[in-house]
């Protein structure tokens, strides 16, 4: 903190009392103030504040076994691709005997044409994860600005974009991906991210939409807008923010959605030209009848790290669900807790009388009133 | 000194159901002047469109028809004279849990605001101020308040701040919309007279809406009864709260809670006013018998 205002703050807490006087004079209960323990002793309070590093900590989502698997899973394979090519041979280099099972000098074995399989699965990794980021950055930001300007503006620019999102939404993806990239005669890397990404957006812009909607109607926009701000300002520092669990989770499924989207296209065929990914390795393998050759070290391993990877993904996606709506998170511990209570309850009642209700009828007393009655 | 004056203010919401399309007239006429240093306070129940005429004057509202005047000339509705207006009308919300945005902390919901309409220059000026504010409203000690988040405070605490925000550009005019409702009892009065003493401080013109009869006359100077969109009563609040003229504000005024009344019937009570000779029509028929 900066030294004046630490001053300037013993200045005032030495004169403290004088604000309060205010409230003896109306004759009023003192009000819920939890700092006045605080008040007479600065050092105290300058305890009291929590440090930053804790603060972000304490904000950011609760270790939990999905969270650590899904990590793990995502962070493994993205190493795999940052660092692996630099320990593998040159993906293009054919002078390997073709299509020999894994061993100690191929440790995936070779395709048919004599590459190496995991250099092609290294550099595949890499072309992979580079589609599927830049296909979720771009949907993620077409989402944003459509979804969150619909929501706030309202009226006919909502009623715009909502018509455009919605033409979007109901375009099937991949044809259209087809028709694009069977179009375009050189398809690199970048052009089919690109195709990716402009085709994905428009299911998390409906989401985000809503959730504009209902931010803009909140209190604290409606006084971001009396204090004066520009709408702009008021989107990105008001609004944004508490959509940020939610734009985190879309990139992530973004994400996902252009690495499969990318490997369902370089499948086809129509994957992009001179680049390895994990895609055109399988179209590769399909090509060369690697199932037929019972070659499985071909096709497994990239087919393999696309399952890992979303499901990887997918994990840190459901525990942001659970960050942003701890019901989920708590939903199972209650189903639980409320399974054993129901076991303990049967311990208990189980030596006497239950009816179907569960309501205990107690041999005695009914014995009692039985005489009563009879009485 | 202006004033803040309303001039035949008149709001119509449009509903629609279906294909059909139907009006809504929420504020129907709306006519005060505002000093400052005065308080007036609008009663009524809910729907009576108190609120929407709060939310015209913060510009949050297009008026339909009708005028906002601040010191005799017409407030603007964009552009850098709104900024200005806001300079001088600043409003407080109902609800202290939604008026703090969640993902900030409380230093930067008076900077910004100190920031916009050029009170402070510089950082450590404004990290000054906002110490300032927050002592003004006594959230001390100001830096350890200045760093909490809203869901660190309690509704008292975040009524305060939301006070402190509406303070920060040096407003004239404040429009508290119903403050304290949604606060425990036991803090009500101390907010309340919190704002009083920032009124006197200030010479602010505060108005105060609200459905509760006893603090609008233990706070304001007038008293303004609002049913149906309509102004059916108005009058120095004494008046207003001990020589009711229209059958709406008795029903309010019977609605409250009175001591003397403990272990009777509301119908008991009813026959009580009607015998007391006063209004035989239906209350809540809209009638338009503005007093004065």
């Amino acid at each position: 903190m900066d030294e004046s205002v630490r001053e300037h703050e013993l200045a005032k807490s030495t004169e403290s009392a004088s604000p309060r006087d205010d409230f003896a004079v109306d004759g009023l209960p003192l009000e819920e103030q939890p700092a006045t323990v605080a008040f007479a002793n600065t050092a105290a309070v300058a305890a009291r504040e929590i440090p930053v590093k804790r603060r972000i900590l304490a904000n950011l989502p609760r270790r939990s076994p999905k969270l650590i698997v899904g990590l793990v899973l995502t962070f493994g394979i993205v190493l795999f691709g940052i660092i692996g090519p630099f320990f593998v041979q040159d993906p293009k280099f054919s002078g390997n005997p073709s299509l020999q099972p894994p061993s100690p000098e191929h440790l995936l074995g070779t395709t048919q044409l004599g590459y190496d399989v995991l250099a092609q699965l290294a550099y595949g990794a890499r072309g992979s994860l580079m589609v599927g980021l830049i296909a979720g950055i771009i949907a993620v930001v077409l989402s944003l600005a459509f979804g969150i300007v619909a929501g706030y503006f309202g009226g006919w620019t909502d009623e715009f974009l909502s018509l455009v999102t919605n033409i979007m939404l109901v375009i099937p993806g991949l044809p259209l991906i087809i028709v694009i990239a069977s179009y375009v005669p050189s398809r690199t890397l970048l052009l089919v991210a690109l195709v990716l990404g402009l085709t994905g957006w428009a299911g998390s812009a409906v989401v985000l939409r809503s959730q504009a909607k209902s931010l803009r109607n909140r209190d604290y926009v409606a006084a971001a807008r009396v204090a004066g701000e520009k709408p702009v300002r008021i989107i990105l520092v008001e609004i944004l923010p508490n959509l940020l669990p939610l734009l985190a989770a879309q990139f992530l499924f973004a994400v996902i959605l252009g690495i499969l989207g990318e490997a369902g296209l370089s499948y086809l065929g129509l994957g992009p030209v001179g680049s390895i990914t994990w895609g055109t390795m399988l179209n590769e393998a399909q090509l060369g009848t690697a199932l037929s050759s019972g070659a499985w070290w071909w096709f497994i391993p990239p087919g393999a790290l696309i399952a890992l990877l979303g499901c990887g993904l997918s994990l840190i996606n459901f525990s942001i669900d659970e960050y942003i709506n701890p019901k989920l998170r708590l939903a199972p511990a209650a189903q639980r807790s409320v399974r054993t209570a129901r076991k303990a309850g049967l311990e208990v009642t189980s030596n006497r009388n239950v009816n179907d209700d569960g309501v205990i009828i107690d041999a005695e007393n009914e014995n009692e009133n039985a005489k009563r009655v009879g009485e | 000194m202006g004033s803040l004056e309303v001039r035949n203010l008149t709001k119509d919401f449009t509903i629609r159901s279906g294909l059909k399309r139907s009006k809504l007239r929420a504020a129907n006429d709306i006519n005060f002047v505002l000093e400052p240093g005065k308080t007036i306070a609008i009663v009524g129940e809910s729907g009576s469109g108190k609120s929407t005429v709060a939310r015209m004057i913060a510009k949050l509202e297009q008026p339909t028809s009708g005028d906002i005047l601040l010191d005799g000339t017409s407030s603007a509705t964009r552009g850098r004279a709104l900024v200005d207006y806001r300079h001088q009308v600043q409003m407080v919300f109902q609800d202290p849990f939604a008026s703090l945005n969640p993902f900030h902390t409380v230093e930067h919901h008076l900077e910004r605001p100190l920031k916009l309409h050029g009170v402070t220059r510089g950082a450590r000026e404004t990290k000054e101020q906002t110490y300032e504010l927050l002592e003004r409203v006594n959230l001390t000690p100001a830096n350890v308040f200045a760093a909490k988040k809203p869901h660190e405070m309690s509704g008292g605490q975040r009524q305060r701040v939301a006070i402190a925000r509406a303070l920060a550009p040096g407003a004239r005019f404040l429009i508290a919309d119903e403050p304290v409702s949604m606060l425990d009892v036991s803090i009500r009065l101390s907010v309340l007279n919190l704002l009083a003493r920032l009124q006197r401080e200030d010479n602010l013109g505060v108005l105060y809406i609200t459905h509760d009869l006893a603090t609008a006359r233990h706070f304001s100077d007038e008293i303004i009864v609002m049913l149906r969109g309509n102004i059916v009563e108005r009058g120095p609040s004494d008046e207003v709260i001990l020589n009711p003229r229209h059958e709406y504000t008795e029903l309010l005024l019977a609605a409250a809670p009175n001591p003397s009344n403990h272990g009777k019937l509301r119908s008991e009570v009813r026959a009580d006013l009607a015998s007391t000779g006063r209004g035989s029509q239906d209350p809540l028929a809209p009638s338009g018998t503005s007093v004065r």
